[in-house]
């Protein structure tokens, strides 16, 4: 399950970056990827340098690079589409290893997969350094809707119950010679999922239930502490940083 | 209200035989008046409460029901009585019905029901269902931040009701890490940290293993509060509740010493009650 997956990509250290507030590291992940999209793609050197910024937060940060590396692994999906680009792409077409290839749709490539591999490795950077709770702290401390909090809460806390519901449905399938190899088994996973939407809905009024009888208003209170100034330079440091870089290679254009 | 511990886990694993001796002279239901004084008010008075459902099942027929402060009552019967039904009428989440309730004098009506739910915890059955937070702590201090409490006093009531169920070195864990008799105690930790009057327990024993059965009990004893626990474990019941009451088709069809209603085989027969096989509650003194 998702919420069972996002326990697993913290990773605990006593790094400085570990020890910046939640919010602080929100806000800097934030910008930083705004800059970064913002950048002109002919500014190579303007790419090489936020990676070496990111390279220098996870030094910091104690995350050893092959995990990051294997964690990269989710953006696959994006890098076959950007693939396919240079050869589907119109206009000027210049010769690779004897392949056809649009100019236009190189570059096009090179955007998507240069941005979208520097915002993923920021966010790895951020889930491997914040812990779940932490996360939904922030969002509230940066006024985030309450309830979008309290369904991001609910979500961390009930993924697992639920992934384990699942689970134990699927065991008792096929402790009853159930199995599920073609199209005609979807019914009966339908039906499951069904069933499973409904146990989780009615475990939603329960849950209610509960939290009226301990005087539920409408506002979960989670208790985080605020982001001193220096925690807000030391964090904001990252954006700053690209920022610069960023208006440099426009000025440079 | 708080939740010192008041020595009564000595007496764990045994029925409370001075007690029941007691009892049995005078012949009343309400045992545990040591230092009750007359003009406290009852942790819950009952009177004619009934309720249909809307979709028109009656579930409550008139219960009339008085748990004294300190008291320890076990409220049973078969599937169907009502029992949850009831339970929800004491911190006012059902409401509408016919009669009144009263927590420690005060009525349950709409103005009241903030200090009304402070004033009685309930812990449902699943702990899943109680325990919505990403930590432990988080949930314990859930209660008691919503009647307003912050700071040093919040995590302070948060320490004591951690302590108080001993699981103060688990605080920071997420539930789902917790074994499913921690999380019963948790459940019970987080209304403990509103300091209630009453708590009442929806199946306190059930899906637990011999030993965090024990260990709940031990606890539950330990507790200086007005006790109401539903349930069908009836040995759990003689040796949690000098009192018990039977409710049965939405009224109450037995009140009295535990011991004693334990002991009556037609009645427990007439209410889809049955003691486990072997276990005679006359033999334990």
């Amino acid at each position: 399950m998702g919420a069972g997956h996002a326990h697993r990509l913290y990773r605990p250290a006593a790094s400085p970056v570990h020890r910046l507030s939640p919010q602080s590291k929100l806000v800097a992940t934030v910008l930083f990827v705004f800059v970064v999209v913002s950048t002109p793609r002919e500014a190579v050197w303007a790419f090489g340098l936020y990676a070496v910024l990111l390279a220098g937060v996870a030094a910091v940060a104690r995350i050893p690079a092959p995990l990051v590396l294997r964690r990269m692994l989710v953006e696959v999906p994006f890098v076959l589409f950007a693939v396919l680009m240079p050869f589907l792409s119109q206009g000027e077409r210049v010769d690779v290893l004897g392949l056809s290839l649009s100019v236009n749709g190189l570059w096009a490539a090179w955007n998507v997969l240069a941005k979208a591999t520097l915002g993923v490795v920021c966010s790895i950077l951020l889930a491997a350094t914040t812990d779940l709770r932490a996360l939904l702290v922030g969002l509230e401390r940066l006024h985030m809707p309450q309830i979008m909090v309290q369904i991001m809460t609910f979500m961390v806390r009930y993924g697992d119950v639920i992934g384990d519901e699942m689970d134990r449905m699927r065991i008792a399938r096929e402790s009853r010679g159930f199995q599920g190899r073609d199209v005609r088994a979807l019914p009966v996973v339908a039906r499951s999922a069904g069933a499973l939407f409904i146990r989780s809905y009615e475990r939603g009024e329960r849950v209610h239930l509960a939290m009226l009888s301990r005087g539920y208003t409408g506002t979960i209170p989670l208790r985080g502490e605020a982001t001193t100034a220096a925690q807000w330079r030391t964090a904001l440091a990252l954006p700053a940083a690209a920022l610069l870089t960023c208006i440099t290679a426009w000025v440079l254009r | 209200m708080s939740f010192h511990t008041t020595g009564h886990g000595a007496q764990v694993g045994t029925t409370d035989r001075s007690e029941d001796g007691m009892t049995i002279t005078d012949g009343t239901p309400e045992r545990l008046d040591a230092g009750r004084t007359p003009d406290v008010p009852p942790s819950l008075q009952l009177e004619g409460v009934a309720y249909a459902y809307p979709d028109g099942h009656q579930a409550l027929f008139g219960v009339d029901l008085q748990v004294g402060r300190g008291e320890r009552v076990a409220l049973l019967g078969p599937n169907g009585a009502g029992k949850t039904t009831l339970v929800l009428h004491l911190n006012g989440i059902l409401a509408g019905g016919a009669g009144s309730v009263h927590v420690g004098g005060l009525p349950v009506v709409k103005d009241n029901l903030q200090e009304v739910r402070r004033r009685v915890g309930i812990v449902f059955q699943d702990p899943d269902d109680q325990l919505f937070m990403p930590t432990v702590r988080d949930d314990v201090a859930f209660g008691p931040a919503n009647l307003g409490i912050r700071g040093a006093e919040l995590d302070a009531r948060v320490d004591r009701a951690l302590a108080a169920v001993r699981l103060g070195d688990l605080a920071d864990r997420p539930p789902y890490h917790l074994s499913f008799g921690q999380r019963r105690r948790a459940a019970v930790a987080t209304v403990l940290a509103m300091e209630p009057e009453v708590i009442v327990l929806d199946e306190p024993s059930s899906n637990l293993d011999p030993a965090s059965r024990r260990e709940l009990a031990q606890i539950l004893l330990s507790l200086d509060v007005t006790i109401l626990m539903v349930t069908h474990d009836l040995p759990y019941a003689l040796e949690l509740c000098p009192r018990s009451v039977i409710l049965s088709d939405g009224v109450i069809a037995a009140d009295g010493p535990t011991k004693e209603i334990l002991s009556d085989p037609d009645l427990l027969a007439a209410n889809r009650l049955e003691l486990p096989f072997g276990f005679d509650p006359r033999v334990l003194g």
